[in-house]
């Protein structure tokens, strides 16, 4: 039975997976529809249920064009490498106390260091095309997205020292009280913008949205190759909202005692919620431009980052803080 | 050895960017603009030309398509002139719609800029609330004279069609509508970080330089001088409303922004003033011949339009179709400040600056 | 009945009435254009302004006539002078006569709100003027359209070439003398 499990354990999690993608992009366009006073897509299927549905298959029966001086290997490489990692971090993604695939000491790094992957994926995109304005939208993501990293990492410092430790398990275990995010509100703030722009969403979507000017990295590819990025994005925003809520919103604890519900459907329930910020953000926000975007990552979340580690290891030292921290 | 070299960038006819067809050429050293060239000439139509060989109430259709988001006004500023070439008397009835309608089409053209201005700029939901809130006045001019976007509705001596009943009360309910949903957008964009990082203090100019390229409306308010027509030469009956001016005082995108919103404040408060003293009747036509014949000479007037000022030179020769036409159209001289703006300005900025300036391509080709 | 029986009732056409010209009261604003004139003719000679008078229609704007020759120097006088400052190039039209072609130039003073136009006449076989885009920016793509659609030449102008007609287009449309090609289509 365990061998079975092994087998199709992570079958399972890629379907559960691609369904969320699905109704993900459906419901972003249905909420960002209803914040603008329209209705979204309700054409195909009941409310519109089969249009992500539509718009794969029409992506798939593309014409796969490839351009003529580029480099058809990396192209070939660059969607695989930028989805793969996408996936690769759910392995340590503690839903709830039964549902996680493994439980290594060090999950967290785990996670911050397969995402990075990504980028390479995005570059060599970026490269292979052949188009320099595909090189330098590829460059000018690749920019973004190592820089939000830092502040990414430096913000989850004050809760790896609450914890004692980087196992995601120990974290969600450490939130039976109080969730991290009101003693690491600082943590939490600068957590939410710089995944905000890991994710490549607006208001940091200057990269893609581009297109006004300079076109995105992955202008060249067409068809299934670009459906791998778009979902490479959407498996993203998956894990990054799983993390957000292992890491601050308590993972599958349940608030106030309320153990009526398991907790698988709690961390759905706050997994939805961070997912509808990032909608909400999406609608409301507009853009950073590219320069303003890198001045705010290092000179403004890094230097916040930092502050938030040494207050935690002051708070640390407080008589009647100290539980909390 | 390394060598840069400059890239000519060229930002096409088709724009994502809502303008119409207008074509850029831009010549970039890296991420600085070295120098632009605006083409424009894509939707020239000849209206000019064709006047030529039209009656003067003819004409009016044709000025519809030229600044085709405020309608209103360019119809006003031909019929305008020719009134005046004529020494025509207008009802106060008359007098009082047409200064509804131009007042109602400048909030319905400010909101299309603020609309997509923000489009540019990235944020998505302002366009669709500013467009929700034009439908409004867009259905409130259909039932006035049977157009959504190009009106024909002002005549020589009046206009065509008298308010139908109850009209005038949706207006002065839309008017409060109206004035409760600026507070909205104050709320969702004026304060916002993002968007404000992006506009203050990007596209300065000065008000020599603005004097000197002989901007008008908001592009000439923006740097800090007191000059609009309504109030510095009076036309129609704009005498009898109070209203302000708003004035900027840094010639940046911000401002502009802001002066764009408090004049759609006023052309509210404008709107209401002529609803609540709206006479109760009166004719919609003066006492005019069936044959427009406009006695021999020449006038040219200009008239605040959203864009700035709009101008209608016509000469005649005493016939029924006038011997020569000329439009000032406010949109050819603002985008000829473009290059100067540009020059040494960052890549992405372009498309903030560009918007600003507000212009419609109807216009600028004419 | 038939169609040719069928008429439809006679209407006498009105007679072409030319409006009556009836001569106006003098204008309050006739003396600003009379010592305007006289400035001028006193800084430029007596040929450089042919004619100066009021356009009543127009709510009494100060028009005058100047000569080609000294278009550019009374031009830089009226907005460099300090009790004049024209510094607004409020409209440029060019208007064919038939006879002759004319520029008008209608300038504007916004600190004392005052008004003048300011006309030339051209030859139309030769129309030649200088150009006014180094005292006013404005008038940079005015003169570029008015060679465009009127066939005008502007001397010393930076750049001047078509601007609102693609750059091979054979002739000047606004001329009253303009064939289109597809005349009759």
């Amino acid at each position: 039975m365990n061998t079975l499990l092994l087998y199709l354990g992570p079958v399972i999690l890629l379907l559960i997976v691609l369904g969320f993608v699905t109704y993900a992009i459906l419901a972003e366009r249905k909420v960002i529809g209803w914040i603008q006073g329209r209705i979204g897509p309700n054409q195909v299927g009941p409310w519109g249920l089969l249009q992500t549905v539509a718009d794969i298959v029409k992506l798939l029966i593309k014409e796969d064009t490839i351009p003529k001086n580029a480099d058809k290997t990396l192209f070939k490489l660059s969607p695989i490498i930028a989805f793969v990692p996408a996936f690769v971090v759910l392995a340590v993604m503690p839903f709830s106390s039964q549902i996680q695939f493994t439980d290594i000491g060090v999950g967290l790094l785990y996670y911050m260091a397969i995402s990075s992957i990504t980028t390479i994926g995005i570059l060599i995109g970026g490269w292979a095309s052949n188009n320099k304005y595909a090189l330098l939208g590829g460059m000018r993501s690749a920019a973004q997205m190592i820089s939000y990293e830092i502040p990414l990492v430096m913000s989850v410092v004050g809760i790896v020292l609450t914890v004692g430790s980087l196992n995601l398990n120990d974290i969600v275990e450490a939130q039976q009280k109080t969730w991290f995010i009101f003693p690491q509100i600082i943590g939490f703030v600068v957590f939410i913008i710089s995944s905000v722009s890991e994710l490549n969403r607006t208001p940091f979507d200057l990269p893609e949205a581009e297109s006004e000017l300079v076109a995105g990295y992955h202008v060249e590819y067409s068809g299934f190759r670009f459906a791998f990025f778009m979902l490479a994005e959407y498996v993203y925003i998956f894990a990054m909202s799983s993390l957000t809520t292992v890491l601050f919103l308590g993972g599958w604890n349940a608030p106030f005692g309320f153990t009526f519900l398991p907790g698988i459907v709690w961390f759905i329930i706050k997994f939805s919620v961070v997912v509808f910020f990032l909608y909400w953000v999406r609608a409301t926000m507009p853009r950073i431009r590219v320069d303003q975007l890198m001045q705010f990552a290092w000179k403004v979340l890094l230097p916040v980052a930092l502050a938030n580690i040494i207050l935690t290891t002051l708070l640390k030292e407080v008589p009647f803080l100290t539980h909390y921290y | 050895m390394i060598r840069t070299e400059e890239m000519l960038l060229n930002v096409g006819p088709q724009h994502p960017s809502t303008h119409g067809v207008l074509r850029l050429l831009v010549k970039v050293d890296g991420e600085r603009i070295v120098e632009t060239e605006p083409v424009i000439g894509y939707l020239h139509r000849g209206t000019e030309k064709l006047a030529e060989d039209l009656t003067y109430t003819q004409i009016i259709p044709y000025t519809d398509r030229m600044d085709y988001l405020s309608a209103m006004t360019n119809n006003y500023a031909v019929v305008h002139a020719t009134e005046k070439l004529m020494g025509l008397e207008i009802p106060e009835r008359a007098e009082f719609l047409r200064v509804i309608v131009m007042e109602l089409n400048r909030v319905a053209s400010h909101l299309v800029w603020m609309g997509t201005y923000l489009l540019d700029i990235g944020a998505m939901s302002p366009f669709l609330y500013a467009f929700r809130d034009r439908e409004q006045i867009l259905d409130l001019f259909n039932e006035l004279c049977g157009a959504r976007l190009t009106y024909n509705y002002m005549r020589v001596g009046g206009v065509k069609w008298d308010a139908p009943k109850d009209w005038i009360g949706k207006v002065d309910h839309f008017v409060s509508y109206m004035q409760k949903q600026m507070k909205e957008y104050h709320q969702l964009v004026t304060g916002n970080e993002i968007f404000i990082q992006r506009t203050k203090g990007i596209g300065v100019y000065d008000q020599e330089t603005a004097i000197n390229f002989a901007l008008s409306g908001a592009n000439l308010r923006v740097t800090g001088l007191n000059w609009d027509l309504r109030k510095d030469a009076p036309y129609s009956i704009y005498e009898q409303f109070t209203f302000d001016v708003p004035v900027g005082e840094v010639g940046d995108l911000y401002q502009k922004y802001l002066c764009r919103m408090k004049e759609i404040d006023e052309s509210l408060k404008i709107v209401a003033q002529a609803v609540a003293n709206f006479p109760s009747e009166g004719k919609i036509m003066g006492k005019v011949p069936r044959v427009l014949r406009v006695p021999e000479g020449e006038v040219y007037v200009g008239i605040e339009s959203p864009r700035g000022e709009l101008g209608c030179h016509i000469v005649s020769k005493g016939k029924d179709k006038p011997w020569r036409i000329k439009f000032r159209r406010p949109s050819f001289y603002n985008l000829q400040i473009l290059p100067t703006l540009l020059k040494d300005e960052n890549l992405s900025n372009l498309v903030a600056i560009l918007g600003g300036i507000d212009i419609v391509l109807g216009e600028v080709d004419g | 009945m038939s169609e040719e029986q069928k008429k439809p009732p006679v209407r006498p056409k009105p007679a072409a009435k030319k409006v009556e010209q009836k001569p106006l009261p003098p204008s309050p604003k006739q003396p600003v254009v009379d010592e305007l004139v006289a400035l001028l003719r006193r800084n430029f000679g007596e040929s450089a302004i042919v004619e100066g008078y009021i356009n009543q229609p127009n709510d009494h704007l100060p028009t005058i006539l100047i000569s080609r020759e000294k278009w550019l120097e009374i031009l830089t006088f009226l907005r460099n002078e300090e009790s004049l400052h024209f510094t607004y190039l409020q409209n440029a039209s060019a208007i064919d006569y038939e006879t002759h072609l004319e520029v008008v130039y209608h300038l504007h003073d916004l600190n004392r709100k005052e008004r003048i136009a300011v006309k030339v006449k051209l030859d139309r076989e030769h129309a030649v003027l200088p150009s006014a885009s180094s005292l006013f920016a404005a008038a940079n793509w005015n003169e570029r359209e008015m060679y465009d659609l009127m066939g005008i030449q502007f001397t010393d102008h930076p750049e001047l070439k078509r601007i609102l007609l693609p750059d091979d287009w054979v002739g000047h449309p606004l001329r009253k003398d303009y064939e289109a090609f597809d005349e009759g289509v």
